[in-house]
Parts: C-alpha cells; sequence; structure tokens
C-alpha cells in the first residue's frame, strides 16, 4: 500500500523537526501507527487529514520533548552558509534563506505556511488540521508571509549592499 | 498575466486573502522567465515553496507483514528445533535392565545397593540418638531460661 500523501506527512515533518533523519523517523512512526489502524481507517472522514493531524501532533510532541531534555537541534541536512566562498547560484542561495527564514518563524506560523503555500490546502482544511478559527488562520498566514518577505528584503539589500 | 494584476494579486497574497487559485497564478508567474525586476525579489518565496513540494519521502516502510514474517520465522524455527530434538533424542532410556544386564550383574548390583542402604540406616539411627540429645539439651535450657527469667 502506498500512500498517496506520505510525502505530504514527511514534508510537514521536517518543517516541524528540520532534520531529515528527525523527518524521516516521524514520518515513519505515524505510518505505522496509520498502518496498525488501518482497519478502523473506514470509519475516518478523510484519513489524510487525519494523519496530517497525528503528523502535527507527533511532531510537536518530539519538539516538546526536545526542549525538555535541552538537547540541540541538529542541522545536518544542509551546509554551512559561511563556508561557500563562492555564490554559485545566487537563486540557490535565497531559496535557502526562505528556508531559514521559515525555521525561525513561530510554529504555528511556520505549519500554516506550509500548508498553505507548499501543500496548498484549502483554508477549511487547515482550520480543520490545526484546529484553529478561520481569522486566526489568516492573520498567522499573512504574518507569515510579511515576515519572510520582510526577512528577504532585509538578506537581498545586504547581499547587495 | 498582466502587471497589474499580479501586483493586486500579490497585496492579498500578503493579506492572506487569495485563494488557491490566485495563489496558483502568482506562483506560476513567479516560476517562469519574465519576472519584473521590481518583483523578483519576491521570486525566491514562490521558487522555494514550489522547489519543496518536490521533495519526497524516500525512506522504505517497515510495515508490519515484515513482522509477522519474523513472528512465523521464530515459530517455525523453535518447531523444527523440537522435532529435531525428538527424533535424535539420545536413547537415555534402555529397554529393560534384563535386556541389557546379565542375571549375575543385577543380582550384584542390588546386593551392592543393600550393602549401601544398610549402612545408610545405620548412619540415620545415629542422627535419631543426636536429636534425642537435642531434645533433652532442649528441655535443660528452657528450664534454665525459666529460672533466670523468675529471677529477674
Amino acid at each position: 500500500m502506498v500512500m498517496p500523501f506520505k510525502d505530504k506527512l514527511y514534508r510537514m515533518a521536517k518543517r516541524l523537526l528540520v532534520s531529515r533523519e528527525e523527518a524521516e523517523d516521524a514520518t515513519q512512526e505515524v505510518l505505522l501507527k496509520l498502518w496498525a489502524k488501518k482497519n478502523k481507517m473506514a470509519s475516518y472522514n478523510s484519513v489524510e487529514a487525519f494523519a496530517m493531524t497525528m503528523t502535527k501532533n507527533f511532531c510537536l510532541d518530539r519538539l516538546k520533548s526536545r526542549q525538555a531534555s535541552n538537547l540541540k537541534l541538529v542541522h545536518s541536512n544542509y551546509t554551512d552558509n559561511s563556508s561557500s566562498l563562492q555564490h554559485q547560484v545566487e537563486a540557490k542561495d535565497s531559496m535557502d534563506w526562505v528556508q531559514r527564514i521559515m525555521e525561525e518563524l513561530p510554529e504555528q506560523q511556520k505549519l500554516v505556511l506550509q500548508l498553505r503555500d507548499v501543500e496548498q490546502y484549502e483554508y477549511e482544511e487547515i482550520e480543520a488540521l490545526l484546529d484553529m478559527k478561520p481569522t486566526a488562520i489568516r492573520v498567522a498566514l499573512s504574518r507569515a508571509r510579511k515576515t519572510v518577505r520582510e526577512k528577504l528584503m532585509e538578506k537581498h539589500s545586504y547581499g547587495i549592499g | 498575466m498582466e502587471l497589474d494584476s499580479i501586483e493586486k494579486l500579490l497585496e492579498k497574497y500578503f493579506e492572506a486573502s487569495t485563494t488557491v487559485v490566485e495563489e496558483e497564478i502568482l506562483k506560476a508567474y513567479f516560476l517562469s522567465d519574465n519576472v519584473a525586476a521590481h518583483l523578483e525579489q519576491y521570486a525566491p518565496m514562490f521558487q522555494y515553496f514550489s522547489k519543496v513540494k518536490e521533495e519526497r519521502y524516500t525512506k522504505p516502510i517497515p510495515l508490519k507483514p515484515k513482522r509477522y514474517i519474523y513472528k512465523w520465522a521464530s515459530l517455525a524455527a523453535v518447531l523444527v528445533f523440537m522435532v529435531g530434538l525428538y527424533f535424535n533424542r539420545p536413547s537415555a532410556a534402555p529397554e529393560s535392565l534384563e535386556e541389557v544386564y546379565t542375571a549375575e550383574e543385577i543380582a550384584s548390583a542390588q546386593e551392592a545397593f543393600a550393602l549401601l542402604a544398610m549402612n545408610f540406616n545405620k548412619g540415620t539411627e545415629q542422627l535419631y540418638h543426636l536429636q534425642e540429645f537435642e531434645k533433652n539439651t532442649n528441655k535443660f535450657l528452657n528450664k534454665k531460661f525459666l529460672e533466670t527469667g523468675d529471677t529477674q
């Protein structure tokens, strides 16, 4: 059984947990849990929404326990920017910026932005997934987008000047 | 797409009031080659979003069926082991004494056992004396204890 949305789960896990390994672990965990419940699956309205919520909760739990145990974030899946002396492709560089900017966003904004701009969910779906009010989602989304824009501009002008 | 409407959409986009379709239009515009110079700064955002969406989960999923295989394999292994043990059982229990030993051998063995039993019983008799001795000592000690208890 190949789940059509496992990539979505993985991308969301990676958005929250940053490191690729951890995101893979989390996705696997969620998929296994889903598999264990596959008989009950038919009773859920949307398996995808259910899986997304599960992933979200799982990752947030992970983050919480990580904070509690005071572990440091391990970013192993991208190279240190300071060492890249030659800017090979500037476009790729600014995409890295976007990624870094998104990492700095508060979790909720991160999630909303991920679900809306990357996965292109409808607002109703995001409401159900994140258990948020429509206005709150719009506010978070607008803030997230504006923050990305501002930070991007900062870096941009810095890069030029 | 008109530049004018793109700008308007962009404005709406940052107010989070665009629809998915409108966002698609924006994305398509910024992924195309002819982005207006003053809007180019927004391009990385949309490029990043579409790039990230390409990311795939590549790790294989170890689903439960595999585990069932392990379970059954271990069960089968145990079964084979048991069967092997049953058929290769060392013939520890010979058929009967008469078949393996001659009558004289059995008789002498019985004699030896009788001798052993006799001596063993002798030993236990001695132990009986010891028991008797202990009983008396206990009696004595108890009495002594009671007496000292009385005086105090």
